[in-house]
């Protein structure tokens, strides 16, 4: 057991070693696997950065509640009560006709327009601010149903349409994420594949010693493995590194946009697990594809 | 230990190197195998190896008919057989402890077990110390003794060797065919191809030529010194 497992960390090292000899090669191979697998990795971070930012958005709607006119400004204060007393609701705030006029004049600049009204045409509002927990579309339907029977209640506002038609987007960008990851991958396969097979090719004559000496099929497979796992390796802490930048260098405007719009808002970089699948899945790749390179080909080497 | 009844080996491409090849070699028996270039020597060889298949005949080694010996099996049959090249094969990319290390360690034996057989097997070679040296710093002679040490570290009951001397002068191949005759005297088969005659005659054992692929003479001679000569003695005797 000890020797088995002294042979496969020797091979391991050994075949690291045997890349470091030809480290331009073996960069290179790393890049292109580092660029297919930062591809995905990239717009997995835009994705779950755009999750997070209309997730912030969600929890931001209001519902504007309209009374029927006339309705009293006690009346009004009553129902305010009812809808604040609600489990899924945080926050409510009346704001009666006349404030709302006062308000309307103050910023419209229709001011002296409106003074020519002989009654205010405004109604009284409510708006209430969903719990955060109840802040998914669907309880806010609920919730502005619920409003909607209320007595006195006009018109109910809630517009969760954009947020669903930006999370159908979003979806849908997910969808085409899985696409290309399975693509990118393929052409992971792929070139792990084919710069394994030109190492077979080269090392012909020590293939057929190995065989001669009673090499299995297994042993002979083995460095070639490593060396996929190498090459799998080092291509994801290059795509790691890549989308590490990306982010890095896209943080600082991406913050004054969100400034501009007043919000907090400020992307995150892979997170640790993230990155940890990232690397497991850049080593599965390798190693499959040196896998199925290796069994093609050291079966067709045999020695004469 | 080795047994050839009515075996016929045709390559590919119609050449038929071996012709109804019948022949018996005991355990520890040490067989020259003669002929020209070409006689279907090395044809031989590779059929004892399991390089080559027997198109027609039965080919028993070691107690086993290798008819029946499967793809996935060839690797361990291979384990109990040295083989020695008229080219060497040895890995040009690593020292000399680790081209004879490479039998062990294909095996699994244990680090520490490795590194005393090497030694051992390159002290029968004479090239103990030389084991951090890299093959093309050797000479030719000792580019072959090493794999001679790489043939026998894992002490196979069965040694082939392909025209081993093809390359080295006189007094080195006298050398390396005594190195092969130490190991017989204790007990492994050894088989030699080679066509060179005049070391041939040197050395007091049976011999099996081959005309044109069909065995044509059997002979055990006896030299007039008897079978254990000192090569030294005989370099000697050849330069008065």
């Amino acid at each position: 057991m000890t020797a088995w497992l002294t042979r496969h960390i020797q091979t391991l090292i050994g075949s690291l070693g045997r890349l470091s000899k030809q480290k331009l090669a073996t960069f290179l191979t790393m890049l292109v696997i580092g660029i297919a697998l930062a591809l995905p990795a990239c717009l997995h971070v835009v994705i779950s950065n755009a999750q997070r930012a209309t997730g912030a958005w969600s929890r931001a709607l209001d519902i504007s509640v309209f009374l029927k006119r006339p309705t009293s400004v006690e009346e009004a204060r009553q129902i305010a009560d009812r809808i604040g007393k609600r489990r899924d609701v945080a926050e409510v705030e009346l704001i009666t006709a006349e404030d709302g006029l006062k308000e309307f004049k103050r910023d419209s600049g229709f001011g002296e327009v409106l003074d020519a009204l002989n009654e205010n045409p405004l109604p009284h509002t409510i708006v209430v601010r969903p719990a955060p927990d109840y802040a998914s579309a669907e309880h806010l339907a609920s919730l502005a149903e619920s409003i909607r029977e209320l007595p006195s209640v006009d018109i109910v506002q809630l517009d969760t349409g954009w947020v669903e038609r930006l999370n159908a987007i979003l979806t849908a960008v997910d969808r085409a994420v899985v696409i290309a990851t399975a693509v990118l991958a393929l052409g992971v396969l792929v070139i792990v594949g084919n710069t394994i097979r030109l190492d077979i090719q080269n090392r012909r004559p020590e293939i057929e010693v190995v065989k001669l000496v009673g090499g299995s099929d297994a042993f002979v497979r083995r460095p070639f493995l490593y060396s996929g796992v190498w090459y799998g390796l080092g291509g994801a802490v290059l795509a790691w590194v890549i989308t590490s930048l990306a982010v890095a260098a896209l943080k600082a405007p991406i913050g004054r946009i969100a400034a501009l719009y007043g919000s907090q808002f400020e992307v995150t970089a892979l997170g640790l697990a993230d990155a940890g699948r990232l690397l497991l899945t850049g080593v599965a790749l390798g190693w499959l594809g040196s896998f199925i390179s290796a069994s093609r080909h050291l079966r067709q080497i045999e020695p004469s | 230990m080795i047994r050839f009844a009515h075996v016929f080996k045709r390559y590919p491409n119609g050449r038929e190197a071996l012709r109804d090849v019948t022949l018996d070699i005991a355990s520890g028996e040490m067989v020259f195998i003669t002929g020209h270039s070409g006689a279907g020597k090395s044809s031989l060889l590779k059929l004892i190896a399991l390089i080559e298949r027997p198109t027609r005949g039965q080919l028993f080694v070691n107690g086993q008919n290798v008819a029946g010996v499967k793809r996935s099996k060839i690797p361990a049959f291979r384990r109990q057989i040295g083989m020695v090249f008229q080219d060497h094969k040895l890995l040009y990319d690593r020292t000399v402890f680790d081209n004879v290390a490479l039998p062990l360690i294909i095996a699994g034996v244990r680090t520490k077990e490795i590194g005393k057989r090497v030694r051992a097997a390159l002290d029968q070679v004479g090239l103990l110390g030389r084991e951090q040296a890299v093959p093309l710093e050797l000479s030719t002679g000792e580019q072959q003794r090493v794999g001679i040490a790489r043939a026998v570290v894992s002490k196979p009951p069965l040694l082939i060797a392909d025209e081993p001397t093809g390359n080295l002068d006189p007094e080195l191949s006298l050398e390396v065919m005594n190195i092969f005759r130490r190991f017989n005297e204790v007990g492994v088969t050894v088989l030699i191809a080679s066509h060179d005659l005049y070391l041939l005659e040197r050395f007091p054992v049976r011999r099996v030529r081959l005309e044109e692929g069909r065995v044509v003479d059997e002979a055990t001679e006896l030299t007039a010194d008897g079978p254990l000569l000192d090569p030294r003695k005989l370099l000697e005797r050849e330069r008065e």
